[in-house]
């Protein structure tokens, strides 16, 4: 299978120096040849798997129950600035 | 003492033989004298190991103890964990501390364990070896030149060498199982939805569940009765769920009337002859004990790899979407812009599996491949876990090896994903199904160990409990320990 291996790869927002990519695109189309024996199954009328389990999404009443913590959720962030994360230039 | 259950520590602790500081110490001095020759801790704080142990002694003169009073338990670096790194051994998390602790964690602490460290793992929990990690390799303790088995290497390399008694794990295709089996020990997945997930990073969030790895079955017994329990913070960790006494689950002596499956599936071709010979002289030991083994099929079995290698990686492109180099993790040094930012930080942080698992997901839910990968793989896995619920209508239990090969040498497999992948043919299903599984020594080939998994219908870990106690309880295997680090093999 011929997989463009950069055009995934901007989609997962990964810039793949050509080295990467290279040796990445063989790898890849081998991985998706193998998962292409799903084919041989047949599935005709099987749902596919939602949950692992029978089980209904739980609900809980619609209150707040956490603790305002910005400031310690924020400290591992690379910039913050008065409480906002800070990005380059978005708009000019 | 080194090679000491916790249950045999606990007993000396409440006699009042030992102290919790003792215990830290001893294990601590291991660390010191052993880690180098392993890899299997990337962080330890012997002050902050210390201070846990006097608190715990100090807590025990007051009150009654706890449920793991004083008892050292290593953690994966993948747990979120106050007051230290947590890094899931990735570049991307260089620097990064985890502002609370994971339900599992809380639960631990309040239940008096000491957290003697992180181990380490392969890089978000993605390979079966412990070579994707940023720390670099684990060696085995069995044999140093092979690996220790993944995801959860350091913790399994940990709990053999005697340098914890215990550990945490995570296992999401066979991450606790694989390790346990391929260095000795016991390790226990529990059902999906038993374990919360909340504050365990996330790789595949519909296969990922936590678990203990330890000496004895009645050790995982005691880890999971305190890790288990529903948090709302998770909308996956399942309430009401079915519930019994864990330690009495354990007391198992005789399999009389158990009858256990032996799936024709997992006993092939390819596999080490000595592993499939260990495993089935471990069968017919069951058998004197009072099983019945009954033949049975699961057909669909040789497409869960590839089932998995589509769900696994769709659900890690989505999670590690997170890794933005904004709200926390490595940011690349001056941007041009917003996507440079995103895509060079990426590129810098991952390492080479990791991207790869996370360009095969991204090309499987990508447009015009959905269908033929994602949903298929999805209905396949629903044909796999209606393979259990057939089998079970037959059989209370099924046996099969945990890995069909013992402790490769390092290296050995990594220039080849798709037969790094093929390790984990014998405990894959277990996760797309969602059912409890454990792995326990049952044997050795070529001096290294061999384990025997034990698979249950979901929320019947006690029936897994009482098989392996009572193998457990027939055999020896579970008390060898490697020479090399002052063992008795």
């Amino acid at each position: 299978m011929d997989i463009d291996v950069k055009k995934i790869a901007n989609l997962s927002r990964i810039r793949l120096t050509d080295v990467e990519a290279a040796d990445l695109a063989p790898q890849l189309s081998s991985i998706m040849g193998y998962i292409d024996k799903l084919s041989e199954v047949n599935t005709d009328g099987v749902p596919p798997t939602a949950h692992p389990h029978d089980v209904a999404m739980p609900q809980r009443a619609d209150v707040v129950t956490n603790p305002s913590r910005r400031d310690a959720l924020q400290q591992p962030a690379p910039r913050t600035e008065s409480g906002l994360y800070v990005v380059p230039k978005v708009l000019e | 003492m080194p090679f000491r259950s916790l249950t045999d520590i606990q007993a000396q602790l409440h006699a009042g033989e030992t102290t919790a500081v003792q215990v830290a110490q001893l294990y601590l001095d291991r660390i010191a004298q052993y880690n180098d020759d392993l890899n299997a801790f990337v962080h330890i704080d012997p002050e902050n190991v210390l201070a846990q142990a006097e608190a715990s002694d100090a807590y025990r003169k007051e009150h009654d103890a706890r449920p793991l009073e004083g008892l050292p338990i290593a953690v994966k670096d993948i747990f979120c964990t106050q007051n230290g790194p947590t890094r899931c051994c990735s570049n991307i998390l260089e620097d990064f501390e985890a502002p609370y602790d994971a339900h599992v964690i809380t639960r631990l602490k309040e239940a008096g364990a000491v957290l003697v460290g992180k181990t380490n793992m392969d890089e978000f929990a993605m390979g079966s070896s412990n070579e994707t990690s940023a720390f670099g390799g684990v060696q085995n303790p069995w044999n140093t030149d092979c690996i220790p088995g993944g995801s959860s290497g350091g913790s399994a390399a940990a709990v053999a060498a005697g340098l914890t008694p215990a550990a945490l794990g995570t296992d999401t295709g066979g991450s606790i199982r694989q390790p346990a089996a391929l260095t000795g020990l016991v390790g226990l997945k529990p059902t999906y939805g038993r374990v919360s997930r909340r504050g365990i990073i996330a790789f595949a969030s519909s296969l990922d569940q936590a678990g203990p790895m330890t000496r004895t079955v009645k050790d995982t017994a005691m880890l999971t009765s305190v890790m288990i329990g529903h948090d709302a913070g998770d909308a996956t960790s399942v309430a009401d769920a079915p519930n019994f006494d864990w330690l009495k689950a354990c007391e198992g002596r005789d399999m009389k009337g158990l009858k256990i499956g032996k799936p024709k599936e997992y006993f092939i071709d390819g596999m080490d002859k000595e592993v499939r010979a260990q495993v089935e002289a471990a069968l017919t030991q069951c058998e004197a004990l009072g099983a019945e083994i009954v033949d049975i099929s699961l057909p669909h079995t040789e497409y869960a790899v590839a089932a998995y290698y589509v769900i696994a990686p769709s659900e890690a492109s989505t999670n590690l979407s997170r890794y933005d180099a904004v709200r926390f993790g490595h940011r690349c040094d001056n941007p041009e812009d917003l996507e440079d930012m995103y895509a060079r930080s990426r590129d810098e942080g991952f390492g080479a599996e990791v991207k790869r698992r996370i360009l095969t997901g991204t090309f499987a839910l990508s447009s015009g491949y959905y269908d033929a990968y994602y949903l298929k793989a999805q209905k396949v896995r629903t044909l796999i876990s209606q393979d259990f619920k057939e089998a079970f209508e037959q059989v209370d239990i099924i046996a099969t090896p945990t890995s069909p090969v013992p402790a490769f040498k390092s290296g050995e497999k990594t220039d080849d994903p798709i037969t790094m992948y093929l390790s984990d043919i014998f405990t894959i299903a277990v996760n797309l199904a969602g059912l409890p599984a454990l792995s326990q020594p049952c044997g050795f080939s070529q001096d290294l160990p061999v384990g025997l998994q034990w698979i249950a219908p979901a929320w019947q870990e006690d029936t897994i409990l009482a098989a392996a106690s009572a193998y457990e309880n027939a055999t020896d295997w579970h008390t060898k320990s490697p020479v090399k680090f002052g063992g008795e093999a």
